[in-house]
């Protein structure tokens, strides 16, 4: 069975209440209500409305009925700048034109100058992700998980609560993604964050102990602890997707 | 339960439509301009009951549509071989050379290239000071429709060339490879392979051109001869500048509009529409190459093409030479006459591109953030008015509309600034509309999450990424309203000639020795400026 509504173990971080919003031929509905510092994965076939989800709480969408709220705070009116979340797509993360250091400072400062301690946030994050030392290459200079990896060094640097990644390690080879997800749990665990995951690869994220929403056809099947989901309601659409 | 949406604060809408505002004020001003100058025009006309079709506006029509019609199938008819010739010879080590000389009638002024074919087919021109060594009798005569035909060949030779080989390089690899693997003929390539892109893009090309030729003004007016070879542009012209009939140049204005307006329209529905883009023009092999007999047609292709090109082209060289090189380049008037052309010029390209810009970032947000793909292709089409408006008639409209203020002729300059500007916008869209489309879609949602607007997105965004083609459409504009002649012709004088119309002044004087001197003057500055504008704005480096 679907759950939704309030999260029993936590403050909500997103609520989508009556959230309605209609894509070609498809009406995607979701009640959601996602505990304030906990990964979500969110899970489902192409199509089914994953990344429109993550479009509506970033504020690149809006929603046709119903209202989104992060951290208490409605969103109806708040453009995706100001919005308190940062996102990390597949691609496109990053100006190919600027090198490493100001494509993470724009997650700072618009200003071609950093005053120090804007400095000494740029540096941390670069650190964070083992970076500090290609801080001066052109993204073109970098292998595709140094790319994501840049990506979220700018995330860390814009101290938002909330992370949003859209399939951001999908192009990588499956060791690579594996330490990509280390590297996002480690720095939901430090910060707090709350983060919402889209993945096509739900074996990756089976021992993480995290929750998972599945979604079909625009709609929320289940919500709640990965270990349940195949004993869910939404058992013969996962069947499905996973090809059994 | 659902619940509805929130509407949207005065502040979330501004900020959700503030994107648009711009360019939807530029579509407002240009809308208001051209409305403007037709309603001038009708105002003027109507009441003086000079609307009448007579037989001299029915031989301006037919002679307009007819030349219009005979030039386009001539310079499509006879590019098919060229660009044909062109895209199978990949291996022909001049072939990148030869593509980029089928460019260069784009930067050469009309002025210019009328009076180069003057010299080498004209009374005194090289063809006849040959036919007359060869001991034949009489003489080739250069003014009337064969002129005009000839000089739109030049033109529109090289123009109609680069779209077809442009769309024949839109041929997918593997039909060619399936061919060498069947091992086709020369006619099943035509008949399978090329035929049915040939079909889809030349309605479109033949439509161009023929838009071209139909509103046609330099070269109609130096090499027609008289009015019984006058297009529609030319008589308009010949109306408010020596007859001072208003009502008639509305009425040639009028219809020169409806017939634009069909074509335009025809356009619009026929064909796939073809960019003009050098890198998608590389080579092919092909299994029919290699053959004795297409060798020969297509070295006879490119040859006649290469012929009709550069024959004015060396002849003007020459005659420059030969010239008074340094009385002219001496002289006052073409100092003075260069620093307006080069004002005009800059001018009207930076006015076209700031104008365009606003255009297509709103046609962009229209398109891309509040889903309006027909709002956004009707704000483009907008810009592109001016196809269907001619810069005569436009020019016409605009000088009844302010004489009542100001001496149209004192604010010439401004005119002419304002119609080269409007008419460099159909440019400006087609060549930067689609990189400020691909800038959004690559980097729309990354700034939006960012937070960069205005200012910070067109500098972290969307310059990066658009740089190139705002330096080529630019210098393409500057370049064409430098060279231009044509509302000048109406509004200048002496005091106001830019170098086309000192060029033109030359030769209805006859000094075809100075006039010479201009030309290349004229032709070695667009091209300098051409090549510095897109360096200086577009970077070094095209992507």
């Amino acid at each position: 069975m679907a759950v939704s509504g309030a999260d029993p173990r936590g403050p909500a971080g997103i609520a989508l209440k009556g959230v309605r919003y209609a894509y070609e031929a498809m009406e995607m509905v979701f009640d959601l209500c996602i505990a304030a510092g906990t990964v979500t994965a969110v899970l489902g076939p192409s199509g089914a409305g994953k990344s429109t989800l993550l479009n509506l709480v970033a504020g690149f969408d809006r929603p046709d009925a119903g209202t989104i709220a992060i951290l208490g705070r409605d969103m109806a009116d708040v453009p995706p700048g100001a919005r308190p979340v940062t996102s990390v797509f597949q691609e496109g993360n990053l100006f190919p034109h600027l090198p490493v250091w100001r494509n993470v400072a724009l997650g700072i400062t618009r200003h071609r100058r950093l005053r120090p301690e804007e400095q000494a946030r740029l540096d941390q994050a670069l650190e964070r992700v083992g970076l500090a030392d290609l801080g001066q290459r052109l993204p073109a200079e970098l292998s595709g998980g140094e790319r994501q990896r840049v990506a979220l060094a700018r995330a860390l640097a814009r101290r938002r609560p909330v992370l949003l990644l859209d399939e951001p390690f999908a192009a990588l080879d499956p060791g690579l993604r594996a330490r990509m997800l280390d590297l996002v749990f480690a720095l939901q665990a430090e910060h707090a964050l709350t983060v919402l995951l889209v993945s096509h690869q739900p074996g990756e994220l089976v021992d993480r102990g995290i929750d998972v929403i599945f979604l079909d056809d625009g709609k929320v099947m289940f919500h709640g602890p990965m270990a349940e989901l195949r004993q869910s309601a939404a058992g013969p659409a996962l069947a499905r997707y996973l090809g059994d | 339960m659902a619940q509805g949406a929130q509407p949207l604060t005065l502040s979330g809408w501004r900020t959700r439509w503030a994107g648009t505002a711009p360019g939807l004020a530029v579509i407002g001003v240009l809308l208001a301009v051209l409305a403007t100058g037709l309603w001038a025009l009708l105002s003027v006309a109507a009441p003086t009951g000079t609307l009448r079709l007579d037989a001299y506006v029915g031989g301006v029509v037919v002679f307009s549509l007819v030349q219009g019609a005979l030039s386009a199938l001539l310079s499509v008819g006879l590019a098919v071989p060229v660009a044909r010739a062109l895209f199978r010879r990949g291996d022909f080590p001049l072939r990148t050379l030869l593509v980029r000389l089928m460019g260069l009638p784009m930067v050469v002024p009309t002025i210019v290239g009328v009076i180069a074919i003057v010299i080498l087919f004209g009374r005194q021109g090289w063809l006849n000071q040959a036919w007359g060594a060869l001991g034949f009798g009489g003489r080739i005569d250069i003014y009337g429709l064969h002129g005009i035909l000839l000089a739109h060949l030049f033109f529109n030779l090289p123009f109609a060339t680069r779209l077809i080989l442009s769309g024949l390089a839109t041929i997918p690899q593997a039909q060619w490879r399936q061919a060498s693997q069947l091992g086709l003929t020369g006619s099943q390539v035509l008949r399978w392979i090329e035929y049915p892109v040939l079909r889809e893009v030349i309605p479109g090309i033949l439509g161009i051109v023929f838009l071209l030729c139909f509103t046609s003004f330099a070269i109609v007016l130096a090499l027609g001869g008289g009015p019984p070879n006058a297009t529609l542009e030319v008589a308009i012209y010949q109306a408010l500048r020596f007859e001072f009939d208003v009502g008639r140049a509305a009425q040639l204005a009028g219809i020169q509009l409806v017939v634009c307006l069909g074509v335009y329209a025809a356009i619009l529905r026929l064909g796939r529409p073809v960019e003009s883009d050098l890198a998608a023009t590389a080579a092919v092999r092909r299994p029919d190459a290699d053959t004795g007999m297409a060798r020969l047609v297509d070295t006879m292709a490119i040859g006649l093409a290469l012929l009709l090109l550069l024959g004015p082209l060396l002849a003007l060289a020459s005659r420059i030479a030969a010239g008074p090189l340094i009385d002219v380049l001496a002289s006052y008037a073409l100092w003075a006459a260069t620093g307006r052309s080069l004002a005009v010029g800059a001018t009207a390209g930076l006015l076209s591109l700031a104008a365009g810009w606003g255009i297509l970032t709103a046609a962009r947000a229209l398109r891309q953030v509040h889903g309006r793909p027909g709002l956004a292709r009707a704000a483009e089409l907008t810009g592109s008015m001016i196809l269907v408006v001619p810069p005569m008639v436009l020019g016409a409209g605009l000088f009844l509309a302010v004489r009542d203020w100001v001496d149209p002729f004192a604010a010439g300059l401004l005119l002419v600034v304002l119609v080269n500007a409007g008419m460099g916008l159909p440019f400006i869209i087609r060549i930067l509309g689609p990189a400020l489309d691909r800038a959004g879609r690559r980097y729309g949602r990354l700034g939006e999450s960012l937070g960069l607007r205005r200012w910070h997105r067109f500098v972290y965004a969307d310059w990066p990424e658009v740089r190139a083609s705002a330096g080529l459409a630019l210098a393409l504009v500057t370049c064409l309203s430098f060279g231009d002649f044509g509302v000048i012709a109406l509004f200048g004088s002496s005091d106001t000639a830019t170098l086309p119309f000192l060029l033109y002044e030359r030769m209805g004087a006859y000094r075809m020795d100075q006039a010479a001197v201009v030309a290349g003057w004229l032709l070695a500055l667009c091209v300098l400026l051409f090549v510095a504008v897109e360096r200086l704005v577009g970077g070094r480096e095209r992507r």
